[in-house]
């Protein structure tokens, strides 16, 4: 089970809501990912007010988690006003923290994140932080009092799936208590296996699904992906070797010489 | 035929429905809120743009099937000459070529086109662009000057526009009554959501287009539609959010910086007007005609207005005149396919 502030959940991925043709093909997406949880971005999407209603209404009714976002925010300040919005709007307290550093790699800012996410966890939230696969960054993001790390696996939308392994291995092996979650860039099914596989708790995506050019398969095929990233994972996978290891058992081979 | 139709609402579905009423010799009455044809239309701020194969990206291939025929249905309707058939361009940066080859996979009705035909085709644009996806069936109109013109045609043939008028649908029955207000409407249509739609015009002499260009873009795709007197369509966002009557500040800097991105002439274009409005749409993003004994809807038309009010105004016109109860439900394909 992904255990996440005290919550349990039996599915590992977590699917963002934006850019579906339509909010049919989104709810029936969520549906066939078997997602749990949802996130749901606050500045466009809704608007503060509870104006975008009718959108909020569609996932309302797939009666999931929902993880507001602060997608699109750059500073400390904007990030934090998102979220208290973000608690007002949706009554949750989680909040997956993005403070964006530039426009081409969106890419985190990673002091103003962790800076955000202190006077968050003081406010009473329960912080998921996108951030990179700094391990310095992760140990304050830690300090701060988040007990959830999202580090990245490759620019938000890029597709480009895990840039970085060792990275994130090492980050896996340091932290062995805390859940990470692989959060953007993946691109496809095979990537979230991957990020399974290495031990991580869970996935977080939006534009490969969303993008692809049936939605409702790609949620399906990720969900089968990450769950059998998982199963191969608990199994101890065998090790990679330089040389050839015969799989067919010697005895009982007729000797012919 | 002696029957008689009341619509409320003057925008496209309600013109589009009147006309292809009127046509059969039905007597129709007209209620528009606004004081004028337009004015409280979101059909106003619209594209016009008739391009079904590059919708078909990512809309439903209900779209495409039906969007088609609404190239000729204009053209009756306004006058041969009144639609610009003249296909639609669609470029990438050098940076996002990834994305033109994802269109291309995702469409059709296109020809791939490099730099001599783009020249011939759009020559302002030939130093900026080496490849572009020509879609040649498509078409655009100018949707002002067409909801203008369509009011003065149906009104030729007999039907009454009155203006200033706000009016529940319910007020006029027992006589037949179609609501054709869009988003306004919304009380009455369980699930109809509002989604934001900004665009600009703008004017400059430093670039001439004659016809409709898309610009792909991972986050901001863009198009620009060429109007009258250098004049030029921006469009358009789309936010899941029914707050507010303004244009925001991102909404204006993604629009205008694509733009910019598209042709650096933008930079000096003059801003004639920022339009924002309301498209109505349903969960699926298709329209829909539904009837309740006497009252008849058409809403839904989401962003495609002009490619699907006439077919719309075709199913409640047959529902109307043959008292059908049964009228077709667009299907969304892409959710039906057997997934088990």
């Amino acid at each position: 089970m992904l255990d996440v502030y005290g919550e349990k959940f039996s599915n590992r991925l977590l699917l963002g809501s934006a850019q579906y043709p339509s909010p049919a093909i989104l709810s029936e997406s969520i549906k066939q990912s078997q997602s749990q949880i949802v996130t749901v971005s606050l500045r466009r999407e809704s608007g503060g007010d509870l104006a975008g209603q009718a959108f909020w209404q569609i996932i309302q009714d797939l009666k999931l988690k929902v993880l507001p976002n602060t997608a699109g925010c750059y500073t400390v300040k904007e990030a934090v006003t998102t979220a208290h919005m973000a608690r007002e709007v949706f009554n949750t307290d989680w909040v997956k923290l993005e403070v964006i550093g530039e426009e081409d790699t969106l890419q985190p800012n990673v002091f103003e994140l962790v800076e955000a996410a202190r006077i968050l966890v003081e406010d009473g939230f329960k912080v998921f932080p996108y951030t990179t696969d700094d391990l310095i960054v992760a140990e304050k993001l830690l300090q701060a009092g988040c007990e959830v790390l999202m580090p990245w696996g490759a620019p938000i939308g890029s597709g480009r799936g895990l840039n970085n392994p060792y990275a994130l291995k090492t980050m896996r092996s340091h932290f062995p208590d805390t859940p990470l979650i692989v959060d953007a860039g993946i691109g496809v099914p095979s990537h979230a296996s991957q990020a399974m596989e290495m031990g991580f708790d869970a996935v977080l995506l939006n534009t490969a699904v969303a993008g692809a050019g049936d939605p409702v398969a790609m949620a399906k095929a990720f969900n089968l992906a990450i769950e059998a990233g998982l199963l191969a994972f608990e199994a101890d996978p065998i090790d990679a070797r330089d040389m050839a290891e015969p799989s067919t058992p010697m005895m009982g081979k007729a000797f012919l010489s | 035929m002696s029957m008689k139709v009341n619509i409320v609402g003057a925008g496209v579905a309600g013109l589009s429905l009147a006309w292809q009423l009127a046509q059969q010799g039905i007597e129709v009455e007209m209620f528009e809120r606004g004081s004028k044809v337009g004015e409280k239309a979101c059909s106003w701020f619209a594209g016009g743009m008739l391009a079904p194969w590059c919708e078909a990206e990512n809309a439903e291939p209900v779209v495409l099937e039906y969007g088609k025929a609404s190239l000729v249905w204009w053209q009756n309707a306004l006058g041969e000459d009144f639609v610009d058939a003249k296909g639609t361009l669609v470029f990438a940066q050098q940076r996002d070529k990834k994305e033109l080859k994802r269109f291309a996979r995702r469409t059709h009705g296109y020809e791939v086109v490099g730099h001599d035909v783009i020249a011939s085709l759009e020559p302002d644009l030939a130093s900026q662009y080496q490849e572009a996806l020509f879609f040649k069936n498509e078409a655009h109109l100018d949707p002002r000057k067409a909801l203008i013109r369509l009011s003065e045609v149906v009104q030729k043939l007999g039907v009454k526009i009155h203006f200033e008028q706000e009016i529940e649908p319910e007020d006029l029955l027992p006589e037949k009554v179609v609501d054709c207000r869009g988003f306004n409407g919304a009380k009455a249509l369980e699930g109809l959501r509002p989604v934001k739609g900004e665009m600009l015009l703008v004017k400059t002499n430093e670039i001439s287009l004659s016809r409709p260009v898309r610009l792909l873009h991972p986050r901001i795709p863009l198009y620009v539609v060429p109007r009258d007197n250098q004049n030029f369509m921006i469009g358009a966002t789309m936010i899941e959010n029914g707050h507010g009557n303004q244009f925001s500040v991102r909404s204006m800097l993604e629009l205008l910086g694509s733009a910019y991105a598209l042709h650096p002439s933008f930079a000096e274009a003059e801003i004639i007007e920022m339009g924002v409005d309301l498209r109505p749409a349903f969960i699926d993003n298709l329209p829909r005609v539904e009837r309740k004994n006497q009252i008849w809807r058409i809403n839904g038309l989401y962003r495609h207005g002009y490619l699907l009010a006439p077919y719309m105004a075709k199913l409640a016109a047959d529902s109307i005149i043959n008292d059908k109860d049964e009228i077709e439900k667009l299907a969304d394909f892409k959710l039906k396919e057997d997934r088990a």
